[in-house]
């Protein structure tokens, strides 16, 4: 009854049988989450570590309070303080560390496809907490799994992704994971931020927002990354905020239960609308409670039994 | 897993969870402080009948919660096939209240067990007392129930089959061995 996967690297590929049954668990931990004492003994004597190679606020506080909710033993490695900026590579890092008798390792970093090859340097179970514009599969599970609580299944729901798609690996775990499971895709965004071979499996690719959002479900808004200013990928600011930004009066358009989603961090006043990110519509913040019980989930059902 | 002996009949069974109904009320005098939260998966059936039993009996109406101890066993490391983590729902205060715990089946004792701990975490009963429908035998740990519906002798390469209504379309209790199905 467990996982057909060993690693989390992404969900590309990952079969509806398996997202499923990590939303279920999910549902579940959701549950102890509720509690006075919001603490399973389950995991008690296995080491995480969590790598990041990326900054991060949300997801490795949400990752490591999964672990310390699962009574699993966190090990905190952040590249700044680390043998990292002596200049030690990547597999020597995974090495010493394995020496040290880890069960599981939790990373992100800058470039695609690192959680990957870590699956080669070490018998520890990988889970891909981000890896460039590759994928950010928790984030994916954490989106699907409040949009089921809220609206009741995943099937036929048609969910609009508007923003940086281009740059988002937020943008790509979503698209792979919700075809898997029956959803309609529709990415939006300025052509310069759109990729040029998309479309996996059914997805829609618009340039217009009014397109995007006709019968959505769910909104999910994407960080417009301001570091990219400046690059020439769009004019300015405020004229994206006009075109691809949403604001009450593009919501007011929506169904009555529409949902409005965003990964954080947000842009207020550029991509979303402070009243709408705070509005009856948003989710944003059941997004960071549900992202604990999701990773709880993952890392539950990769860690037992024979995986371990 | 083959049949080997019919252990109830679902007459059997009801008379069974009747005569726990009534001990436990030999017991419990206030089912305003009580409580009874079933384990996953058909123990959870077997407390709705006794606390729809009780509150006939006296009166009342009484919840049942349920309970899965999953996150509390013993063999995370090292079970074969990887539990699925169920519903737990307790819809009451368990704090200083008399409480049942119910089981299908008592053998080794480590459900039970694992049940103990997850109640600490829900707060500090009065009383914990435990009813289980059939007691195989086998115990690996001190532990012992209040209320049997039957005692039976086992081996080891037996097992014993509970199937309820609810889900299974029928009331019966099984002996079975490991063999092919005749």
């Amino acid at each position: 009854m467990g996982l057909t996967i060993k690693h989390l690297l992404g969900l590309r590929g990952v079969s509806e049988q398996d997202i499923t049954l990590i939303l279920d668990t999910a549902d579940n931990f959701y549950e102890v989450l509720q509690r006075e004492i919001k603490q399973v003994p389950t995991l008690k004597g296995i080491t995480v570590v969590n790598l990041f190679y990326e900054n991060s606020t949300r997801t490795r506080i949400s990752f490591e309070l999964a672990e310390k909710r699962l009574s699993a033993s966190p090990l905190n490695f952040s590249t700044s303080t680390s043998s990292v900026s002596k200049g030690e590579s990547l597999r020597d890092t995974m090495r010493n560390i394995e020496a040290m008798k880890i069960d599981m390792v939790v990373v992100r970093h800058g470039a695609a496809g690192v959680p990957a090859f870590l699956t080669r340097c070490t018998g520890a179970t990988i889970i891909n907490a981000g890896d460039g514009l590759h994928e950010h599969p928790t984030q994916a599970l954490l989106d699907m799994m409040t949009i089921r609580q809220k609206l009741g299944r995943l099937t036929g729901l048609k969910v609009a992704i508007v923003g940086d798609i281009l740059h988002s690996r937020v943008a790509r775990s979503n698209a792979w994971g919700m075809a898997t499971m029956g959803m309609k895709v529709v990415a939006c965004g300025p052509p310069t931020l759109l990729p040029q071979h998309c479309a996996p499996l059914g997805v829609t690719v618009t340039d217009s927002m009014d397109k995007a959002l006709d019968g959505a479900d769910v909104v999910m808004m994407l960080r417009l990354q301001l570091e990219r200013q400046g690059s020439g990928l769009f004019p300015s600011i405020r004229e994206y905020r006009e075109r691809y930004g949403l604001d009450l009066e593009k919501l007011s358009k929506l169904p009555k239960n529409v949902l409005v989603m965003h990964p954080g961090p947000i842009n207020r006043g550029i991509e979303l609308a402070s009243n709408v990110a705070d509005g009856d519509h948003s989710v944003i913040l059941d997004q960071v409670t549900n992202g604990v019980a999701v990773r709880m989930a993952v890392i539950y059902l990769l860690g037992g039994g024979e995986n371990a | 897993m083959k049949k080997l002996e019919p252990l109830m009949d679902a007459q059997a069974l009801d008379r069974a969870l009747t005569r726990i109904a009534h001990q436990i009320l030999e017991r419990n005098h206030d089912l305003h402080n009580f409580g009874i939260v079933g384990m996953q998966t058909r123990g959870v059936f077997l407390a709705q009948r006794i606390a729809k039993k009780l509150g006939a009996l006296e009166g009342i109406e009484l919840a049942s919660g349920v309970l899965d101890v999953t996150l509390y066993r013993d063999d995370y490391r090292t079970a074969f096939k990887q539990p699925s983590v169920k519903v737990t729902n307790i819809p009451f205060d368990i704090n200083g209240i008399d409480m049942v715990l119910v089981d299908d089946v008592l053998y080794t004792g480590r459900t039970v067990r694992a049940a103990l701990d997850a109640l600490t975490d829900f707060g500090r009963p009065k009383t914990i007392q435990c009813a289980v429908l059939i007691d195989r035998g086998h115990r690996e740990m001190p532990i012992t129930a209040d209320y049997v519906g039957m005692s039976v002798t086992t081996r080891s390469n037996q097992e014993v089959a509970l199937k309820v209504m609810e889900i299974d379309n029928e009331d019966s209790v099984w002996l079975m061995e490991q063999g092919p199905d005749k």
